[in-house]
């Protein structure tokens, strides 16, 4: 047998070309002739353009054009197009003069260089029928309203289970609380950025970044009234997404109309200042809780709703109570989500969204439970451990292990050394308050249909593509792993190729859905490439395995060879009977280059089982006694997440989506101006991401799990697992720590002073 | 297969590739090779990419000729007095491993290295850069031969999604150059002028704790000490 590849660390496959330069971003792909534009972005938040002097600006030398809402052309108006709703994001692409947040394109300086694009689009003047914006959520929530349903893709706006009111009257002990968190910014590393080059005038090709090749595909094919087989889109490599590349936003539809109208590519590259407010982000958030338990600590009532803002045009919920409803057992249940409409930006998935936000108001009040209760945490979370799923009618789930997790990464955490009493512990030098934190991790299994194509050539290799992409979440690494895998070859006569939707269709990647689903497709594509060759072979007069039966073969490392199954299981050819041929002598036979195989994943087993991840997060937090500075000392996650694909890259984002937590907790907010609706920290100077110094060695472990229910290579999705449950452990440490509760994020040190 | 098959990119694999490459596989099987081979863009990559032209950009009336060394190469260029270094580089001189990701010197994705110094190179016009030698993320490696950072950071994992790697690696060349590498909090306080928001850093430490006992290979210029 081969060694199986999966599961080991094999170094990423596009290492060497990321460590060099040589990757190719969306904005890099050198385009012959391609003018570069430049956004104008409106400086009032709700109103409408009156006027846009641009005549300063078209007599700069090399500038091509500008486009604003009154000479752009118009887009036909068509079902799925740019004015209806179900087509997806609704964008602003200057149809009309109405503005509904700050910042929002109202125009596109056009030139043969980026330097005179900038500064065409400084010299257009603008004037403004400028309204009075609505910016403040709290107090505009007397026009809260009901978002329609559904919401996390298939779950109610609100649910209820028993009597949660009643029951929480008579509990023995009870958290009533507010959580509450501030806008947040993706901000990915590559800012968004779209070439468009019109090959002719009815075929689009565009090298975007983008999470969904497909989607943008579909999306720019409705806007311009084009079948889906004549637009192309290109994206080799993604710096980095998080959710905020998933949906088509402006700039995408803006650079293919520029390029349409001026007849040549255009490239559209934002601004770090431009994507906000214009690439979604997550929502200013109030989760209002109320948990009440039992004298024996087991939860009897659970009430949690959720109050968020929402743009003018477009509707995102974060769905931040369903976790509540499915991570405890609890007989009484009620939760709901109401959105406030306001003139900002609309609001998009974020890493994790809904369960990030969601645990930490369910896991911050499940630690104030536990304190008032004075029970371990830990101990709180087992005597609540939902063996069944209490969200879908007491469904069994596919697997869980998040008992095991709870156990092994208090061990490895040493959870059990640490005095639970606030401020109880200090480092040696006593400077510093010393806290324990901990918190359940949790993120749903989600899948998509998928599908992908495996071939094998005449030289014996294989080249395997899906029209997937790689976020650097490792794709282009595992898919490798898993085509080896099935085929029975080595990973370095695999070539695995994604990124252009000449290949076959499979969803964006987010909701941690790639390995899962595609996965699953290259994974199909495989084992059924593997069976036809073998099938070509047992069947052919000039094969030496003609007549044989399929089942009587093995493949390794290329070569289809004969096996008695009944030494040792078949996991050793016969020494004395070598009898066999290689892959590349069964596709030379046929004549053709190649022989091919395509096959679809498409989920099953949802109706029977709950399908989703958990985890256990520790950490240790060291606040400075008299300046309340927060630093993060350890962090210990241990986690359950199906079949691991890759060690190393599986750690690598495990501690990248802990981190990305430790930057919600601690460090990020999108402060508006509630006067007039402006951003006041638009850029990475004020608003805070971690950086090095912020973070500390980290340790990951993983329960191993198999999970025959999910998909036919056992792999869940660890994309978004890591960031949930950050908050609240954080949080809780910091509480531990000083006896100080912050439940307003981030917890800055200022909410510990006074 | 044992271990070491799975360290940093098998040589099996590279002369697969570069094989691929030379015998003409992109002739007999570009209809089916529709992505670009890692093989080829690796080439590019190792040529120091320079060579595949950009359509002229027209430098405008007030274009100022500068003259400067990138990557050991001197180069002449006729630029607008604003373009940046940064944007010389990606935009002119199709060298796009240096990234822009904010271009206001607050993330450190455009680090290149001037005289031996770490710079944001979107802070600073390239015009102001007369007769100073540059090096970028395409000129670390010698041919196919890896700076031993850059092999430390695909041991370590030191990257997901890349974009912020070429301003890591040649600030952490530097990093490494000063001195300011004893300890892991150091490095980590020298290496914060760098984001990565996918959250490599416990990684692109450890990547910076293998590479620094390595004997660092003489850059086109030697980097100077910087306290």
């Amino acid at each position: 047998m081969n060694t199986p590849s999966i599961g080991q660390p094999l170094d990423r496959i596009d290492g060497w070309l990321k460590v060099t330069g040589g990757a190719r971003y969306s904005a890099e792909i050198p385009v012959s002739g391609v003018v570069h534009g430049v956004l104008i972005r409106s400086t009032i938040a709700n109103g409408r353009v009156a006027a846009m002097d641009i005549a300063a600006a078209e007599k700069l030398p090399g500038v091509l054009a500008v486009l604003t809402p009154f000479n752009a052309p118009r887009l036909p108006d068509k079902p799925g197009g740019v004015n209806d709703p179900r087509g997806g994001r609704r964008i602003s692409v200057l149809q009309n003069d109405r503005v509904f947040y700050y910042n929002q394109p109202i125009g596109v300086a056009l030139a043969e260089t980026f330097e005179r694009a900038v500064h065409a689009a400084e010299l257009v003047n603008v004037r403004y029928d400028e309204q009075p914006p609505l910016v403040d959520l709290l107090s505009n929530e007397s026009r809260a309203y009901a978002p329609r349903p559904p919401i996390s893709r298939d779950r109610p706006v609100d649910q209820s289970r028993g009597d949660a009111a009643s029951a929480l009257a008579d509990a023995a002990a009870r958290v009533e609380t507010t959580y509450f968190e501030p806008v947040e910014n993706h901000n990915p590393m590559e800012p968004h950025a779209t070439t468009a080059v019109w090959e002719t005038p009815e075929r689009l090709t565009v090298y975007d970044a983008t999470q969904g090749i497909h989607n943008t595909r579909h999306r720019l094919a409705n806007i311009f009234g084009l079948p889906p087989d004549h637009v192309r889109v290109i994206c080799y490599f993604l710096g980095g997404g998080f959710g905020s590349k998933g949906p088509v936003w402006e700039h995408t539809a803006l650079a293919a109309l520029c390029a349409q109208k001026l007849g040549r590519p255009v490239k559209i590259a934002l601004s770090r200042q431009g994507m906000f407010n214009n690439t979604g982000f997550r929502p200013e958030l109030y989760q209002r809780i109320a948990f009440g338990a039992d004298a024996d600590g087991r939860l009897v009532a659970q009430r949690h709703e959720c109050l968020q803002h929402n743009s003018m045009i477009d509707e995102f919920v974060e769905s931040a109570s369903v976790v509540t409803r499915m991570l405890y057992q609890c007989p009484h249940n009620y939760s709901s989500h109401r959105l406030v409409r306001l003139n900002i930006g609309t609001p998009s998935y974020m890493r994790a969204p809904g369960e990030a936000s969601g645990t930490f108001a369910l896991e911050g009040g499940m630690d104030e439970l536990a304190y008032e209760l004075k029970i371990d945490p830990v101990e709180f979370r087992l005597r609540n451990h939902a063996d069944t799923d209490p969200s879908e009618n007491d469904k069994p789930w596919s697997s869980k292990h998040l008992k095991e997790c709870y156990q092994l990464g208090a061990e490895k955490f040493g959870w059990a050394k640490h005095n639970p009493h606030p401020r109880s512990m200090r480092t040696a030098d006593g400077r510093w308050l010393v806290g324990y934190g901990m918190a359940t991790a949790s993120y749903p299994t989600r899948r998509s249909p998928s599908s992908a194509v495996a071939r094998l050539l005449a030289d014996g290799t294989a080249l395997v593509q899906a029209g997937t992409q790689d976020l650097g979440t490792g794709t282009y690494t595992i898919m490798t792993q898993i085509a080896a895998d099935a085929l029975g070859l080595p990973v370095w006569k695999i070539r695995f190729e994604l990124g252009d939707t000449l290949f076959p269709e499979t969803p964006g990647s987010g909701g941690s859905q790639t390995a899962a689903s595609t996965g699953s497709a290259v994974f199909n594509a495989c084992t059924a490439l593997k069976q036809r060759l073998v099938e070509l072979a047992v069947n052919d007069l000039r094969s030496p395995l003609h007549g044989k039966s399929p089942g009587d073969v093995n493949v390794v490392n290329g070569r289809i060879q004969l096996v008695d199954f009944s030494v040792n299981g078949g996991s050793e050819p016969r020494q004395d009977n070598w009898i066999g041929e290689t892959f590349a002598d069964v596709v030379q036979r046929t004549g053709q280059p190649f022989v091919e195989v395509k096959a679809d994943f498409k989920p099953a087993n949802g109706e029977k089982f709950s399908m989703h991840s958990f985890g256990a997060q520790f950490c240790e937090v060291h606040v400075d006694s008299d300046l309340g500075r927060i630093r993060v000392a350890r962090w210990t996650g241990v986690f359950a997440p199906g079949k691991i694909l890759n060690a190393k890259t599986a750690r690598s984002q495990l501690i990248g989506g802990i981190i990305y937590g430790i930057g919600m907790a601690l460090l990020e907010e999108t402060v508006y101006d509630k006067r007039d609706g402006r951003i006041v920290n638009p850029n990475l100077a004020e608003y805070h991401v971690p950086v090095n110094a912020d973070v500390p060695q980290m340790e990951i472990a993983f329960v191993e799990e198999e999970d025959p229910h999910i998909n036919p290579i056992g792999v869940k999705g660890i994309g978004e697992i890591g960031i949930t449950g950050v908050c609240a452990a954080l949080a809780n440490a910091v509480f531990h720590a000083t006896g100080k509760r912050v439940r307003e994020l981030p917890i800055t040190l200022d909410k510990l002073l006074g | 297969m044992t271990d070491s098959d799975f360290q940093s990119l098998p040589p099996t694999r590279r002369d697969f590739l570069r094989q691929l490459a030379a015998a003409g596989a992109a002739v007999t099987l570009a209809p089916y090779f529709l992505a670009p081979s890692f093989a080829e863009a690796r080439e590019t990559a190792a040529a120091g990419a320079m060579e595949t032209a950009l359509s002229p950009v027209p430098a405008g009336p007030e274009a100022v000729d500068v003259t400067l060394t990138i990557n050991g190469a001197k180069q002449t260029l006729k630029l607008d007095p604003r373009v940046s270094l940064l944007d010389a580089l990606r935009e002119r001189l199709n060298l796009t491993g240096s990234k822009k990701g904010c271009d206001h010197g607050q993330c450190g994705a455009c680090t290149v290295l001037v005289n031996g110094r770490r710079i944001n190179s979107c802070l600073s016009l390239a015009v102001t850069h007369e007769g100073d030698e540059v090096i970028t993320i395409e000129g670390l490696a010698q041919g196919n031969e890896l700076h031993p950072v850059q092999s430390a950071f695909i041991k370590h994992d030191g990257f997901q999604c890349g974009y912020c790697t070429p301003g890591q690696i040649c600030s952490a060349v530097a990093c490494i150059a000063e001195g300011h590498t004893k300890h892991d909090d150091e490095i980590r306080e020298w290496m914060s002028g760098n984001l990565c928001r996918c959250g490599a850093y416990p990684n692109i430490v450890a990547a910076i704790n293998e590479a620094k006992g390595q004997p660092q290979p003489a850059l086109k210029r030697q980097l100077s000490s910087v306290s």
